[in-house]
């Protein structure tokens, strides 16, 4: 008798048991790139450039391209170690049971081997190109990602994206980092504006896929806790997320057109989750939900590219504070 | 290990149309990624070296 195809998942299998399954894949290259998560990647890029523009520092154009490829490269590497491990998760819910190895196109043991070989060499190049402090500061977002993240708190804890959003947060800090050799309160001041957005982002999305997360077995907090405390959860961290989201125009590296995008998007984002904690059934609740998911969204990028636009394009006006 | 066949083949049997054109797309996708990483180490060196890159006493 021949063994089964390296590729088939069976639905209760887990993730160590995938792993056993071996042989080549037979994936296309956009199988290999949606590995890396590319819509993250972006993400991670954008948030990176940005603690690099903040920084001000006098770094070659080579070496702070150099140090933004890796970032991207060591964030996919953790995309693809999370698609790894949660592979009999995606297998399970609509959203994410088309990806490469829940649909079969990409064996487990590669997916596991393309991730630790982009991780180890994403850190190995940042450090050779740019600093050992940023190279380690990759290093350890990526092992928090998946092992803090994605092994321990995914399947454990309601509060998982809370802890688990610091991953998310850190790479502003690490593109600080990578053209300066430190952190400073700029990225300080970034890392808590996308840590205190992670819980109000995720949560509305889990609101209105709660049954997918629940099918799955993913203890999210409108499955653990109830949809009526995750309202008051989002509402919470809205109304810490808005006043820091103006943190960045008080401390003074933030201008005037910070300013008044970040308080016009941060009572957006107050008065949609307000919408979200008042609408808690039927059609409207789930409206509200998307309405919120969506513009946090575009609130953080907002955020962010009035930042970049300041700092990279010279438009930066003052408004208080003592950083000029 | 019973049923296992391991006698070397010729790498193109059992593979369909479709399956070549995967093989050789990943193919050119590496030597991409190499290209790229060689250009990289390059401008890195000359970069974080300078002036001194010649600069080597015997």
């Amino acid at each position: 008798m021949t063994t089964a195809p390296t590729s088939s998942i069976k639905e209760t299998a887990r993730p160590d048991a995938l792993t056993a399954q071996s042989g080549a894949s037979n994936g296309d290259v956009s199988d290999y790139i949606a590995l890396l998560k590319p819509r993250v990647m972006s993400l991670v890029v954008f948030t990176a450039l940005v603690g690099m523009v903040v920084a001000h520092a006098n770094v070659h154009p080579v070496i702070a391209i150099a140090s933004l490829l890796m970032i991207a490269v060591g964030a996919g590497a953790s995309g693809c170690l999370n698609m790894w491990w949660d592979a009999d998760i995606d297998a399970r819910m609509t959203r994410t049971a088309r990806r490469p190895i829940p649909a079969g196109r990409i064996a487990p043991d590669e997916a596991l081997s393309f991730g630790l070989t982009l991780s180890v060499g994403s850190v190995l190049v940042l450090g050779l190109a740019a600093n050992w402090f940023a190279a380690a500061f990759l290093a350890f977002t990526i092992v928090f990602y998946v092992a803090v993240y994605t092994m321990g708190l995914k399947r454990s804890t309601p509060q998982n994206i809370v802890i688990g959003g610091a991953a998310g947060a850190f790479p502003p800090m690490i593109g600080q980092a990578a053209v300066s050799g430190a952190v400073g309160l700029e990225t300080l001041v970034l890392f808590l504006i996308i840590f205190l957005w992670t819980p109000p982002h995720f949560w509305a999305l889990a609101l209105v896929k709660a049954d997918d997360y629940a099918r799955a077995g993913v203890p999210m907090l409108p499955n653990v806790a109830g949809p009526d405390a995750t309202r008051r959860q989002i509402l919470l961290y809205t109304a810490l997320l808005a006043p820091c989201g103006l943190a960045p125009a008080f401390l003074g590296f933030g201008g005037l057109a910070y300013a008044v995008v970040a308080t016009l998007g941060g009572a957006s984002m107050t008065a949609l989750a307000i919408q979200v904690f008042r609408r808690r059934a039927g059609e409207p609740a789930i409206r509200a939900a998307q309405h919120l998911f969506g513009f946090s969204i575009l609130y953080l990028f907002l955020l962010f590219a009035v930042l970049l636009a300041e700092h990279g394009l010279g438009l930066w006006r003052p408004v208080a504070g003592w950083w000029a | 290990m019973v049923g296992v066949s391991r006698e070397p083949v010729d790498p193109r049997v059992g593979l369909t149309p479709d399956d070549v054109r995967r093989r050789r797309s990943r193919s050119i996708a590496i030597a991409v990624a190499l290209g790229v990483l060689v250009v990289l180490f390059y401008a890195v060196t000359v970069v974080k070296l300078g002036p001194q890159i010649l600069n080597r006493p015997m």
